[in-house]
């Protein structure tokens, strides 16, 4: 698979403050790349870098191998679907999917022609001849999409394109999203905040926070194998328990839980012996007769598909189990002593 | 009634909303008494005496007649009993305003857009000084600003003195009592009903849609003409007829700083309520005909601009 964009060494500082320190990432053709993390992190700031609305400091953009980072917007293949769509207001809907064809050049019928296939995809074909204001949220969404991907671009960016959606369509649109770019064969570069969206969307993503990416993955790899405290605790729910290192060989290792107990577990990259924190999931931990860790029952959550099992380890350490709601559990009741027993490979030691 | 802020659109709803809009009617009646006295009233009064008789001194005799508008377009000789021709003086003096109004109001926009984006583009604190520095001007008499704009651009004015010196010129510019000294002076009085309207509307300008054109491969000349400009141009509309319409029936600037070959309409409607060589049927007239040309340009504008919004 060819490389679509090379990021080498990209800085970008805003007066003193650094928003991305030193980035490198390879997004290979035709791959849906999600940028995570909280605002602030910097993953807007390197999608505008991409765009050319915000020129980096130091660092090298390449498109399929030619660096771009020093060209003006205009002159960079590439579109964006901004978070607020950015619609011309002035214009009607099927001028503004045009005007991208007809800065290109392209004469008023074929840029026609072909803006009415771009509305046929998104399924706005009636509402054509309509202004942006006459349209809903979703509706101003879907022409964002179809006016950047007219022109036909080598990558689509997408600015938190969903956030302004409800639920219900942005759910939908999740799908479509996915469906268009897995047809179209446009390499995706997607920014959110929303974990959900990530994982169930993208074929990569790079997990950044304070304008560094801790660790890039498939969303199997970033969920079960995070390498660090941050991913761990970002990307869905997890247990972080201090523990000592004992051995480390290769990428197992050795731990000495809270409660005394040893096991055996795997390791992320550079951990050595010492003092280190384990990720737990919740939902990887069961009540047993005998197990791992020992705790007492606070609280239990009624979740609907799902209980919450709060509990507080004997040694201190708050920690949640997570279980199906199913109708043979017997459940525990709170104050009730209860042993953990802890899922073979589900706890994973973090580097920091 | 505080916390009853005025929400347009969608309407307040519940109880407050419907109280608030019971109090509308109450609480317009001052604007429509204001309205009534100072507007209404007058240019009913303008339009009564443009049809009266002028008395000697000044000062109507209430006969009703149209020969202030006959002697506004026609010609019948000195005597009154040679067959008419158009009159071309007033319709000269008509359209010289015009004219120059519309060369003042060009001026203005040309400076009063760049102004208007560089205050919209400054982070919002300074935008609140600079807003503040474009009104201290406005702090002292418009004829005191007048009369000092003369000064400087006179002869022996520090403009002419200061370019001497420097041996750019030999002899004194001659500035005062041309159309450009009353172009600069109306420029200079109505300036700010430019800069306003239009930081205004580019205040409320999105810039991502700049940053949309760009994207879409439109150079930054292409975005300004094809994006920015027709999203902005109700502030730049505004800002037009804001200096325009003021421009056309400005005295002050083509008294001071023009001469006979600069005479305007305000200054013809204002002599004609001066003293014993005034003419108040003939300064009403005038005056009416001035509105209603002001009235016309307006209403073909609007019409324009409905047409383009149906669209």
């Amino acid at each position: 698979m060819s490389t679509a964009i090379e990021i080498r060494s990209a800085v970008k500082r805003y007066g003193t403050t650094t928003a991305l320190h030193s980035i490198s990432l390879e997004i290979a053709d035709n791959e849906f790349f999600t940028l995570l993390g909280p605002s602030g992190c910097g993953k807007t700031t390197l999608l505008r870098c991409i765009a050319g609305f915000e020129d980096l400091n130091e660092g090298e953009i390449r498109l399929f191998g030619r660096d771009i980072a020093r060209l003006d917007p205009n002159h960079r293949p590439v579109n964006t679907v901004f978070q607020q769509y950015a619609l011309f207001p002035h214009m009607t809907v099927l001028e503004n999917v045009a005007f991208g064809l007809k800065m290109k050049g392209m004469g008023l019928a074929d840029r026609t022609a072909r803006a009415g296939k771009m509305l046929e995809m998104v399924h706005l074909s009636a509402f054509a001849n309509r202004m942006p204001a006459q349209l809903s949220g979703g509706q101003q969404q879907r022409v964002a999409l179809a006016r950047a991907l007219a022109p036909e671009p080598k990558v689509l960016l997408l600015d938190e394109p969903l956030s302004a959606l409800d639920l219900k369509l942005r759910q939908a649109m999740r799908v479509e999203l996915k469906t268009l770019q897995e047809q179209s064969g446009i390499t995706f570069v997607f920014v959110t905040h929303d974990q959900e969206e990530a994982l169930t969307m993208s074929d990569r993503i790079a997990v950044m926070s304070q304008g560094r990416v801790q660790q890039v993955g498939s969303a199997r790899d970033i969920y079960e194998a995070p390498v660090n405290r941050f991913v761990a605790d970002f990307i869905g729910e997890t247990n972080l328990l201090e523990v000592t290192v004992d051995t480390v060989s290769g990428a197992v290792a050795k731990v000495t839980l809270p409660g005394g107990q040893k096991i055996t577990c795997p390791a992320a990259q550079g951990v050595m012996p010492g003092k280190h924190h384990l990720s737990i999931r919740p939902e990887r931990i069961s009540l047993a007769a005998e197990g791992e860790l020992e705790a007492v029952v606070e609280r239990i959550v009624y979740l609907g598909t799902d209980l919450q099992i709060l509990t507080h380890l004997t040694t201190g350490e708050a920690f949640h189990v997570r279980m199906q709601n199913l109708a043979r559990i017997a459940l525990p009741a709170p104050g009730d002593r209860v042993a953990l027993q802890i899922e073979e490979g589900a706890a994973r030691l973090l580097a920091d | 009634m505080a916390g009853m802020a005025p929400e347009s659109g969608t309407g307040g709803g519940g109880k407050a909303g419907l109280g608030y809009r019971k109090l509308i009617g109450p609480l317009l009646v001052p604007t429509w008494v204001m309205i009534g006295i100072f507007l209404v009233l007058p240019v009913m009064l303008m339009a009564v005496y443009s049809f009266l008789t002028k008395e000697f001194r000044g000062g109507v005799v209430w006969d009703f007649t149209l020969a202030a508008y006959d002697q506004f377009f026609l010609n019948r000789g000195l005597f009154g009993d040679e067959p008419p021709v158009i009159e071309w003086t007033y319709i000269t003096i008509f359209w010289r305003s015009i004219w120059q109004a519309a060369v003042a109001t060009l001026i203005c926009l040309a400076v009063g857009f760049p102004t208007a984006w560089f205050i919209a583009t400054r982070p919002p604190k300074s935008r609140a000084i600079w807003l503040f520095l474009i009104t201290v001007p406005y702090w002292v008499n418009l004829l005191i600003r007048t009369v000092s704009l003369k000064f400087l651009i006179r002869d022996n004015g520090p403009l002419n003195e200061s370019l001497m010196a420097i041996g750019l010129i030999s002899d004194p510019l001659p500035l005062v009592n041309t159309n450009l000294a009353v172009q600069l002076g109306l420029f200079y009085s109505y300036l700010p009903f430019m800069v306003l309207p239009i930081y205004a509307a580019v205040e409320r300008y999105n810039f991502a849609l700049s940053e949309a054109a760009a994207d879409l491969y439109a150079s930054r000349w292409v975005t300004l003409r094809e994006i920015v400009l027709p999203v902005v141009k109700p502030g730049i509309i505004a800002g037009c007829i804001l200096v325009f319409v003021p421009s056309l029936g400005a005295f002050l600037a083509p008294d001071l700083l023009g001469g006979a070959k600069t005479f305007m309409i305000g200054s013809l409607i204002d002599e004609q309520f001066r003293g014993s060589q005034g003419n108040w049927p003939f300064g009403a007239a005038a005056a009416m005909i001035l509105m209603t040309l002001v009235l016309i340009v307006l209403m073909v504008y609007a019409r324009a601009q409905n047409k383009a919004e149906a669209r």
